[in-house]
């Protein structure tokens, strides 16, 4: 069976700045695979060259066997994309949205408007459907992605930091939504995060990203052994542990992680202009 | 205790069944076609939620045919090749009104690009000479909505214009053409400063000479032979001399003028599109 998501050797930079610096990693069909690390560490950029964005300068980007530097249209095809900061058409109501995908992605006519509906219903926006999507709330607007992403039946979702700024509740209310359609579809899910308690729930595997290079990627299980292993201490120690372990101090990346990454983070946080 | 607002509850997997199989591509000749249609209709869909701009849109170019022509056509200054100079200027002011609106588009998709609506149209199978034809067309759209209300008020004014349906179609397709390459222009250019700031300040550098070395306000032949020589080589001079020889019945070169309109629209579409991607780095 092809993997989902190969990964060899992928480096990509930004004028002096070496954004990802050789990254190794496969994703099999049907995984969530959780993207962690820092501000800064090059979890977007990653991304945004599976997505044929960004070009890959060196290295290979394979997503269901297809090279992602040749064959972008087969693999934009494949894929579904939420990305980090919140992008949804304002101009537009959430069914024009969803409908805006569907039709590039070639929906007939006949299916377009139920397609659009399931979608909309998977999300639990049916009702809202008819505003402007620039009178939803943030996790209206993330949700409504989600229905644009998942209107074409993509294999693989790439979700950048679904649930920042969301509310406690929203931020379940979008992994049930991934859980449900993933459950039903099998599709393979991408998805970066900073918060460790989704990671550790929902991921099935995990890959621990710092400058530019994966320093770890297992099961939330095996990393946490893992640490208590090298530890040695009594009690599993929590992935946020692990995270700190394998990142170094908070400060480390902070310091590292400059105002670019805080204003894209903070843009994510806030409505549609 | 207040209830907490629930999550919508996720939906069960029988809801879901359309969602399970992808559609199946378009494949060979149809895909552009499709996709560009795909883009139009979104355009429209914008532009019917936003109709109070394409009203307000329409002050300044009737302002101009108003009180700028309304003035120089009592000071009778500028010869305008033996006709009214409010008839000479009206073609004009319709070119302009076509350029002003599709200048602003490469603004419109640097703004989409930070909204990260054009990011995330990128990532879908989407030709990108799609994304420009459809900005192209809407373009085309608000600068015939403004045609149509210069044509209206030039004729209240006494403007002596044909009716002929075919002239009034040949009006159309020269605006559009004309609107289509201005903002795939504005787009190209987007895609080479890639910020919203650096370009308004190019859009507004490049508007005047664009306007000003044309046959716009006043006949080529006043100008200096440097002005005369840019004039000939401006997309907006040619537009101009279609919709002059169109909507007055004077003597113009037709042919010329929409092999020039229709080259420029189709090497501003090319351009356009292969400088886009440079906005989503
Ligand atoms: N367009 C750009 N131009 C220049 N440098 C960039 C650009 N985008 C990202 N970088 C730099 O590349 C590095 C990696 O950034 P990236 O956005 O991939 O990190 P991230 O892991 O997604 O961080 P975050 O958790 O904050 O989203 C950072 O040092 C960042 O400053
Ligand atoms: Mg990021």
């Amino acid at each position: 069976m092809t993997d989902a998501l190969g990964l060899t050797g992928l480096r990509y930079r930004f004028g002096k700045v070496e954004a990802v610096a050789g990254v190794d990693l496969t994703v099999a069909e049907g995984e969530i695979f959780g993207l962690l690390g820092p501000n800064g560490a090059g979890k977007t950029t990653a991304i945004r060259c599976i997505t044929t964005l960004l070009p890959v300068p060196s290295g290979m980007v394979r997503v269901f066997g297809h090279d992602a530097s040749r064959e972008r249209m087969a693999v934009r095809r494949l894929l579904g994309y939420v990305p980090q900061q919140l992008s949804a058409d304002g101009n537009l109501t959430g069914r024009e949205n969803v409908a805006m995908f569907a039709r590039v992605f070639d929906v007939p006519r006949r299916e377009r408007a139920a397609r659009v509906e399931q979608a909309l219903t998977a999300v639990g926006l049916a009702e809202a459907s008819g505003r402007m999507a620039a009178t939803y709330s943030g996790g209206m607007v993330r949700r409504l992605e989600l229905a644009q992403a998942l209107v074409s039946a993509p294999r693989l979702l790439i979700l950048d930091e679904p649930t920042i700024g969301l509310d406690p509740i929203a931020r379940t209310g979008v992994w049930e939504h991934i859980n449900a359609v993933r459950a039903a579809t099998g599709m393979t899910v991408l998805v970066t995060t900073h918060y460790m308690d989704e990671a550790d729930q929902y991921c099935d595997r995990i890959g621990l990203m710092h400058r530019g290079v994966l320093r770890a990627c297992a099961t939330p299980y095996r990393l946490k052994e893992d640490l208590r292993a090298r530890q040695g201490g009594d009690g599993v120690p929590t992935l946020e542990e692990v995270f700190r372990d394998l990142a170094g101090s908070g400060l480390e990346g902070e310091l590292e992680g400059g105002f670019r990454d805080v204003r894209s983070t903070r843009r994510t946080a806030t409505r549609l202009g | 205790m207040s209830a907490a607002p629930a999550a919508p509850q996720p939906a069960s997997a029988d809801q879901l069944d359309l969602l399970l199989t992808p559609p199946r591509p378009l494949t060979g000749w149809r895909v552009l076609p499709a996709r560009i249609a795909a883009m139009c209709v979104v355009e429209l869909q914008k532009l019917r939620h936003d109709r109070s701009e394409l009203y307000t849109r329409a002050i300044q170019p009737a302002l101009w045919l108003l009180i700028f022509g309304m003035t120089f056509t009592r000071i009778g200054l500028i010869p305008s090749d033996g006709i009214p100079y409010l008839d000479y200027l009206a073609a004009g002011i319709i070119a302009q009104s076509a350029m002003f609106i599709s200048i602003f588009y490469g603004i419109q998709i640097i703004w989409e690009r930070d909204a990260g609506v054009l990011n995330k149209l990128l990532v879908t199978p989407t030709p990108r000479a799609a994304l420009v034809a459809g900005k192209a067309f809407a373009a085309g759209i608000k600068a015939l909505i403004q045609a149509l209300v210069i044509v209206v008020l030039a004729a209240v004014l006494g403007v002596g214009i044909s009716w002929n349906p075919l002239r009034l179609l040949g009006v159309a397709v020269a605006v559009v053409l004309g609107a289509a390459f201005f903002s795939c222009l504005s787009v190209a250019i987007a895609g080479i400063v890639r910020n919203r700031d650096r370009l308004m300040g190019i859009g507004q550098a490049i508007t005047m000479p664009l306007f000003f070395a044309s046959n716009a306000l006043y006949p080529t032949s006043l100008m200096p032979g440097w002005l005369q020589a840019l004039s000939a080589v401006n997309p907006l001079s040619y537009q101009v001399d279609a919709l002059r020889g169109l909507l007055l019945g004077t003597p113009a070169h037709l042919p010329l003028d929409f092999a020039v309109l229709a080259v420029s629209a189709v090497l501003g579409i090319a351009a356009a599109s292969a400088l886009l991607p440079r906005l989503a780095r």
